[in-house]
């Protein structure tokens, strides 16, 4: 099945608040529920836009603002494979691991909205088919890596029982 | 090898000597959880089936940020947060306690020397203490409940040394603005800020909150300053712990410096959506506001209720104007209803709500209208903050937030400056 890029938009500096207003954060528990909502009061309806394993692509500092978790849960639980980005906030950058979403740091400037992606964490590359060229992706670092493969932070420290890196 | 404060801060908390890029699993000395984080803090702790916390006395959840419940689902993840208290014997701050970045130094949970994560972006306040203080997910505050430490990634250093006087009228928020301005909004991401100078030496701890509140709108992983008699004051006032206070040495190596004289500064207005998109006072006067909100964590205690009161005294707020006033805890409300500031508020026109976060997370207490514009002490001002992504906030000190409350429009608090 083909994955499709959506772009939002505003280019860079997307905050938790955008991803996730507090209006429904505060109200909503079901992540499900939640994801209905993301970008809610940037590009309202833009949850529908989307289909599993698809990736939302941006600009700049990603995930600015709020420590909200609830803002990777709902990217995660609205079926984005991946979020694609030049650069990212730290907080959101680790929480997004913590849960196990992927996060992709690499140039976006060659990724329009709609264009057909695909993402070989292995090969350290994203694919942009529509446009046939290969984007280098910034490797992710060993211990974001490893909370990944086994679905976040809170099944990493099971298995290990107890935080090593 | 020269260290940093923050890298000494890691080396004693990891056993190892830690320097910049280094990952080190570290003790928390502190952590903490807000009511927008703590569901998910106690649902990552309960799924890491540890069945204990590993040190009680160490974490405090506080109810600050919906406060008290505007609807079921907050009273429920209230109810949820009281239970957890309960069942594992920790500590609580319920409804009218006030915001946690206020409540956990007042408590004296926090000294220099200390690591301190906090389920809030704007845990970097206690940065003026001299301790390390980060905000981070929930997560990754369950995994320091259960654990007792975390890992961190050392950060590099940006070194900010802040000079010159300020004019009547100018304060800490307008100085951090300028900062915010100047760096950024990412312009520190992954850093931490070393903030000093005779500017910062002459500022008291409140004004010195203040600054360090704001680093993580410039993407900084935390704003630290130097101890010295004022910090160790208040850290006893406080009864905080024994304080270790950390200083740089002289040739600590830092990815930048920046040097600022802040004479002659203008008071500082951070236009809609985004807080660095700071502007001279002058540049907005004149634009209408329908809501001041004086309070939060960056600008609601004591002295920014005397500055406000100051300006207020006497007065009446425009007409159809709103004028909202939070105390950032119970503390500064008591000492505020004593020193007759309270009445101040009510006499101009302005209501007070009970101490806690207040309308600036949208929830309750304040949210916007269609096409209404706020001016708010608060810190940040992204779309929809306030509760209504059709609203407009601009940010700015509580003396220029008491002057625009007065006038209707954006107003330069310079002009009474006889008066403060």
């Amino acid at each position: 099945m083909a994955n499709y890029a959506h772009r939002l938009k505003m280019a860079n500096d997307i905050n938790t608040d955008y991803i996730i207003s507090g209006r429904y954060k505060f109200k909503i528990q079901d992540e499900k529920e939640l994801a209905k909502y993301i970008f809610e009061d940037l590009e309202p309806g833009f949850y529908k836009k989307i289909k599993p394993g698809d990736f939302l692509v941006s600009g700049e500092n990603f995930g600015c603002g709020s420590s909200r978790e609830q803002a990777p849960v709902a990217l995660k639980a609205s079926g984005i494979r991946a979020v694609i980005a030049k650069s990212y906030a730290r907080i959101f950058y680790r929480n997004a691991f913590n849960i196990g979403l992927c996060l992709v740091e690499c140039e976006t400037r060659f990724i329009d909205d709609m264009d057909e992606l695909e993402l070989d964490l292995e090969a350290s590359v994203v694919r942009n088919l529509t446009r046939g060229i290969n984007i280098e992706i910034k490797p992710i670092p060993a211990i974001m890596e490893e909370f990944l493969k086994v679905g976040g932070v809170v099944e990493y420290f099971k298995a290990k029982k107890g935080l090593e890196i | 090898m020269r260290q940093t404060i923050v890298e000494k801060i890691f080396s004693e908390h990891s056993e190892k000597r830690a320097k910049a890029g280094d990952i080190v699993i570290a003790q928390v000395d502190f952590c903490l959880g807000q009511d927008g984080t703590s569901g998910l803090i106690i649902d990552s702790f309960r799924k890491m089936e540890v069945n204990a916390v590993a040190h009680r006395d160490k974490f405090c959840m506080v109810i600050d940020h919906s406060s008290p419940s505007p609807n079921i689902g907050v009273s429920n993840i209230h109810c949820k947060m009281r239970n957890f208290a309960r069942e594992y014997g920790l500590k609580l701050y319920d409804i009218g306690c006030g915001v946690c970045h206020q409540v956990v130094p007042e408590e004296g949970f926090v000294t220099s020397g200390n690591l301190v994560i906090g389920a809030d972006s704007h845990t970097c306040t206690y940065g003026a203490l001299n301790a390390f203080a980060s905000g981070v997910g929930s997560t990754d505050l369950a995994i320091a409940l259960a654990s007792g430490k975390n890992w961190f990634k050392v950060p590099e250093t940006i070194k900010i040394i802040c000079g010159g006087e300020l004019p009547k009228g100018v304060y800490s928020k307008d100085v951090v603005l300028h900062l915010v301005g100047d760096i950024g909004a990412d312009g520190a991401t992954y850093k931490a800020l070393e903030i000093e100078g005779d500017l910062i030496k002459g500022f008291s701890m409140d004004a010195r909150f203040t600054i360090c509140n704001m680093a993580v709108e410039m993407g900084a992983k935390c704003g630290i300053m130097r101890a010295d008699k004022k910090t160790l004051a208040w850290l006893k006032k406080h009864n905080a712990a024994e304080p270790v206070t950390v200083e740089a040495d002289e040739d600590a190596r830092y990815s930048e410096i920046h040097e600022y004289d802040f004479t002659g500064l203008s008071p500082k207005v951070a236009r809609p959506h985004t807080v660095d998109n700071v502007c001279d006072v002058e540049d907005v006067l004149g634009t209408r506001i329908d809501e001041v909100f004086i309070g939060t964590c960056t600008n609601g205690r004591f002295e920014d209720f005397e500055v406000a009161s100051k300006i207020l005294k006497g007065k009446k707020i425009a007409s159809g104007m709103k004028l909202i006033i939070t105390p950032a805890s119970r503390a500064i409300y008591l000492e505020a209803a004593k020193k007759g500031l309270i009445d101040i508020f009510i006499d101009a026109g302005a209501i007070v709500n009970n101490p806690g976060c207040g309308p600036c997370v949208g929830t309750h207490q304040g949210v916007l209208a269609d096409g209404e514009n706020a001016f708010s002490t608060a810190n940040r001002n992204f779309k929809g903050r306030m509760g209504n992504p059709n609203g407009n906030i601009y940010l700015g000190s509580p003396a220029t937030a008491a002057a625009t409350a007065i006038a209707g429009t954006i107003a330069d608090p310079r002009e009474y400056r006889r008066k403060l």
